[in-house]
């Protein structure tokens, strides 16, 4: 059996969901909780969940919202956005979450992470970065949805998230997201030689081919996208889908 | 009515919406009188086999799931932990368990390509015929989150095996006494298969 995870990705508005592209241009897609139905009937490995402005609006999670989505929800499950105490985690995992990911706040210190993965154990914590690439090709870090330039290398976040004891990490290229461009190998290929942790690509999909290089080529250990999974067709029409098990596991190792 | 164990330990709501889903009716509760009056039970859990254990025996819980199950011999579901929890002990800590099925529990081994905690999909060989799983398709794959398995004594006791790294028992079965290391309440129209057949299986 294949062991790639695949994994959509859907982004929170409000009680909304959107795509965006490059972090900007949001466009609505639809309702999440429909949406969850209908990937239930697909063989989703896991779903994500990420509020795009909890972080930005310095407020935590939207818990009633969260306990709609998991009460549809039949699959492993992830959620990311807004995230800094212990006890929020607690509470998303009692709604029927798996997985926690922790972006903005890993840049405020190490507290969280360290005491988030003691507690709940590595495997539910999951680290995830938003890389943009300059000009001259350096990859620099950016937090609460692409606003904020941190200072941290990416090599040293990582790492440092790796030593916190998250256990997997999100590589989000900013500049592909939406783009359906492919992801960038380049980036994925130097997180995953860095950690000995799974890494997840993410950004830029456009297609089958495109998840299987990055396993092939970036060594990814999962795969994740958005527009990929929710629009269909040269005008990006919405539509939820997911490709056949059979075909994935023909593809992917 | 299908009651769904409440001793403060284990994700009760997914475990629930599942139930639900397969049509069962549901009612999440820590009152023994409840639980006597259960058609079948559901014992769910998440985490450390000690901590788990000294929940339930300190819930007042435990003389009504044993007088259910041993006595009036009616179905008892455990789920991951609550599997684990039917067994005599864990290599994860030192409390006995149940006791109901001849089994203990031993820690997976890390090795460069196999980690622990055990957390995905993995496919299942049924070994022996089942109840519960009656509708579970051949080819179905169940969600799994663990670093502890179940090790039977009595091969009778097992009902279907998975693989990471070694082979274990992944689903036992003693009488009406039901155990799983997956996590059905997560695993897609498989696990909604499993619940299914769970819920039909007839109570005395």
């Amino acid at each position: 059996m294949n062991k790639t995870r695949v994994i959509p990705v859907l982004l929170l508005r409000g009680r909304g969901l959107v795509k965006t592209i490059k972090f900007k241009k949001s466009t609505y897609i639809g309702d999440p909780i429909n949406s969850v139905r209908i990937f239930n009937e697909k063989e989703v490995d896991e779903l994500v969940f990420l509020d795009i402005d909890a972080s930005r609006e310095k407020r935590g999670p939207d818990f009633d919202l969260l306990e709609d989505i998991a009460s549809e929800a039949f699959m492993p499950m992830a959620y990311g956005g807004g995230i800094t105490s212990v006890d929020q985690i607690r509470r998303v995992f009692a709604l029927g979450f798996e997985k926690v990911i922790i972006n903005s706040a890993a840049y405020g210190g190490e507290a969280l992470i360290r005491q988030a993965s003691v507690t709940f154990g590595a495997q539910s914590i999951v680290g995830c970065v938003d890389v943009k690439r300059t000009l001259l090709g350096r990859y620099e870090l950016f937090s609460h949805s692409g606003q904020t330039r941190q200072p941290v290398t990416l090599m040293e976040h990582v790492r440092s998230l790796e030593q916190q004891g998250v256990g997997e990490i999100i590589v989000n290229a900013v500049d592909r997201d939406g783009t359906q461009a492919g992801y960038d190998l380049k980036l994925i290929r130097e997180v995953a030689c860095a950690v000995h942790l799974p890494v997840v690509a993410c950004g830029g999909a456009g297609g089958i081919d495109d998840l299987v290089a990055a396993v092939n080529v970036g060594g990814a250990a999962a795969v994740a996208a958005g527009s990929l999974f929710v629009f269909v067709g040269p005008h990006r029409a919405v539509l939820m889908n997911y490709p056949p098990r059979a075909e994935l596991a023909r593809l992917l190792p | 009515m299908i009651v769904v164990v409440d001793y403060g330990v284990g994700n009760l709501s997914s475990v629930g919406n599942m139930l639900r889903k397969a049509g069962a009716d549901v009612c999440i509760s820590n009152d023994p009188g409840e639980i006597s009056r259960a058609d079948k039970l559901l014992l769910p859990g998440v985490g450390h086999f000690d901590y788990g254990m000294k929940m339930l025996n300190s819930s007042g819980l435990r003389d009504a799931i044993e007088e259910f199950a041993l006595h009036m011999s009616r179905p008892v579901l455990g789920i991951c932990l609550g599997a684990q929890m039917l067994g005599k002990g864990s290599e994860e800590g030192d409390t006995p368990g149940l006791g109901w099925i001849d089994m203990e529990c031993r820690k997976l081994s890390a090795h460069p390509r196999i980690r622990v905690p055990h957390m995905g999909w993995a496919q299942i060989d049924k070994s022996q015929s089942s109840p519960l799983f009656d509708g579970v398709s051949e080819d179905a794959r169940f969600y799994f989150v663990h670093s502890y398995f179940m090790s039977c004594e009595n091969q009778k006791n097992v009902i279907a095996t998975a693989k990471h790294g070694v082979e274990f028992a992944c689903a036992v079965q003693q009488g009406q006494i039901f155990g799983t290391q997956f996590h059905p309440e997560k695993s897609l129209r498989h696990g909604l298969a499993l619940m299914s057949a769970y819920v039909r299986i007839v109570s005395k």
